[in-house]
């Protein structure tokens, strides 16, 4: 499938303290906590954010807690996918365990500006800037985790191995 | 095949002979961890998946500690939704208020977490058990929700890093900044996916509690988790604590390490992490004048009964500069006791303090000292993200418990050597 949508810029380390602040994590609602996403580095992020947008941002995207409202806040913004250098490892983890795309797409960060309009094929990892005529090449996903994703996230594989 | 602590525990739990840096095993748990933010997320799922029982109802561990006694009522609500659960399941290590505590030192300090342990928790703070020579990582709720089906996790071997600590420490200086240092050398992505190994003489001559603030912070260099060899201050702190049998793992010495560092501790400074990384680490003599409003003494980083006793050696007798607000959190029941039995809750007091109950707290911007706009603490906790404690513009410096208590009385960070 190939997403298409417009960028928001984020730099390095981006914690998810700022993707979504604790004293929001009273809740399990993807709505209400995509109101406060990014809150802390952007307040009016999400009003400005439209369904299928990016974010693409530097190295170790996601440091900090293990709260799976991260990339639930993501989502529930209506971000399609994130592109980082990197991601912290609980961040990397969680995003495929709540269905949130993303893809370590090295030197995006660096040659992908604010507003431009991309398309990220999830199936290739094949990244097209629209808006500067680049092209780039997503890590690809390591195949444990692809199998994770074709068998519906953890939850369904468990269950699955479970009654194979 | 010569072998780090790391993989040895990971190839004992993977039913293996030997594994290696990069392999996806399934290991089985000795305890799986989650907490009043984290659990709810991970029953709901386990409910949904009509499981009709846990794996082990003893080998499951619910803390509600971050936001408790609860906040507000959806809080409440979120440690409802763990009481039904525990009752529901039977599962025996569910704290009530009382009983619970910052989990990362209840968990220890009950004897639930030994040498040779995985364990998994819904926490990134899970890495703190490494001081007990266990693995410990952090995860997810889903990955708790799935194992508390099955007993097991799957992961990927970390490469090691070998970090060596030599030499004598300086006055006031702790594992929390021997840490802060590290991080400041090694950045918050230094050790990214891989297993910190601390070993050294200057770690052997450390207390567990100490031990436990290095391990604790792993996760503040990226790391999957942070280990120590259970030495005889390691058994003798586990061995009152529990009947359970355990295997020690120690690291063959001529197992391979994906790089090594060492580190000379007498050149090590008490530290100070600025705003907004846990790496802008710097030696407090070099800090400046950074006024601050508030310091907190506390968290699953420094909450143990010997941050405590060194906060109240240099508060003794002192009193706090007027415009600050000092908060001690003791971090469980039997340590807020203990330093009421010791006389440290009055020092405390009569400096100008105030104690709070065992909670996450302010630590994580939740409650308990949460700052306004453009407010500055320093903390002995262990992150000073952008609106990490309150407002997006408000600041955290990190520090040791020594340093924190100095800066509460000067009215500004500083070290007990400027009182």
């Amino acid at each position: 499938m190939i997403l298409e949508g417009t960028v928001w810029k984020f730099g390095d380390n981006v914690d998810t303290d700022v993707i979504i602040p604790a004293t929001y994590l009273v809740t399990t609602d993807y709505g209400e906590l995509g109101k406060h996403c990014m809150e802390g580095l952007d307040p009016t992020f999400s009003e400005k954010v439209r369904p299928g947008d990016m974010i693409v941002a530097g190295k170790n995207f996601g440091c900090g807690s293990s709260r799976e409202h991260a990339p639930m806040a993501i989502k529930g913004a209506g971000i399609a996918c994130v592109l980082a250098e990197s991601f912290a490892r609980i961040f990397f983890r969680n995003a495929f365990n709540m269905g949130l795309t993303i893809f370590e797409a090295p030197n995006v960060s660096e040659a992908v500006q604010a507003g431009d309009q991309l398309s990220v094929n999830q199936d290739t990892g094949e990244i097209m800037d629209h808006t500067t005529g680049k092209r780039f090449l997503a890590n690809p996903i390591p195949p444990f985790m692809q199998g994770l994703i074709e068998a519906g996230g953890l939850m369904s594989y468990v269950l699955k191995q479970r009654q194979g | 095949m010569p072998q780090t602590i790391t993989e040895k525990i990971l190839a004992a739990h993977a039913g293996r002979e030997s594994v290696a840096p990069g392999e996806l095993v399934t290991a089985q748990i000795d305890m799986a961890l989650a907490n009043d933010i984290t659990a709810p997320i991970a029953i709901e799922l386990f409910e949904k998946s009509q499981t009709p029982s846990v794996f082990d109802r003893e080998k499951i561990a619910l803390v509600p500690d971050h936001f408790v006694p609860n906040k507000d009522i959806r809080s409440a609500t979120q440690v409802q939704i763990m009481r039904r659960f525990a009752k529901k399941y039977g599962i025996k290590y569910f704290f009530e208020l009382g009983q619970m505590g910052i989990e990362h030192v209840l968990l220890p300090e009950q004897g639930l977490v030994l040498p040779g342990d995985v364990v998994v928790g819904a926490d990134s703070h899970t890495c703190t058990y490494g001081a007990l020579g266990a693995f410990a990582t952090g995860l997810g709720s889903t990955d708790i929700a799935a194992a508390m089906i099955t007993g097991e996790v799957w992961l990927k071997v970390p490469e090691s890093m070998k970090l060596t600590y030599q030499g004598e420490r300086q006055a006031w200086v702790t594992g929390k900044d021997l840490i802060l240092y590290t991080i400041g050398d090694i950045g918050v992505d230094g050790a990214r996916y891989k297993a910190m190994e601390f070993v050294g003489e200057a770690i052997e001559a450390l207390s567990i509690s100490d031990r436990m603030t290095m391990t604790n912070m792993a996760i503040e260099a990226g790391a999957k988790s942070g280990i120590m060899a259970p030495d005889q201050v390691a058994l003798d702190y586990v061995r009152p604590r529990s009947n359970r049998s355990f295997q020690s793992h120690h690291s063959d010495p001529d197992a391979l390490y994906e790089q090594e560092r060492v580190y000379d501790v007498s050149e090590i400074e008490p530290q100070v992490a600025f705003p907004h990384l846990p790496e802008n680490a710097r030696p407090v003599s070099e800090v400046g004048t950074v006024p601050i409003d508030q310091a907190v003494i506390g968290s699953c980083t420094n909450g143990r009964i010997e941050d405590l006793r060194v906060a109240a050696q240099v508060l003794k007798g002192r009193t706090i500069a007027r415009h600050v607000r000092l908060i001690v959190i003791p971090a469980t029941p039997s340590i807020y006791r203990q330093a009421l039995a010791e006389g440290l809750l009055e020092v405390f007091l009569a400096a100008g303090g105030i104690v709070s109950p065992p909670t996450c707290g302010p630590c994580l911007g939740g409650f308990m000292g949460i700052l306004g706009p453009g407010e500055r603490a320093v903390a002995t906790t262990n992150r000073n993200f952008v609106g990490r404690m309150g407002h997006a513009t408000s600041e955290v410096y990190l520090a040791n418990p020594a340093v924190a208590a100095a800066s509460a009385v000067l009215g500004r960070i500083g070290s007990p050597e400027a009182l």
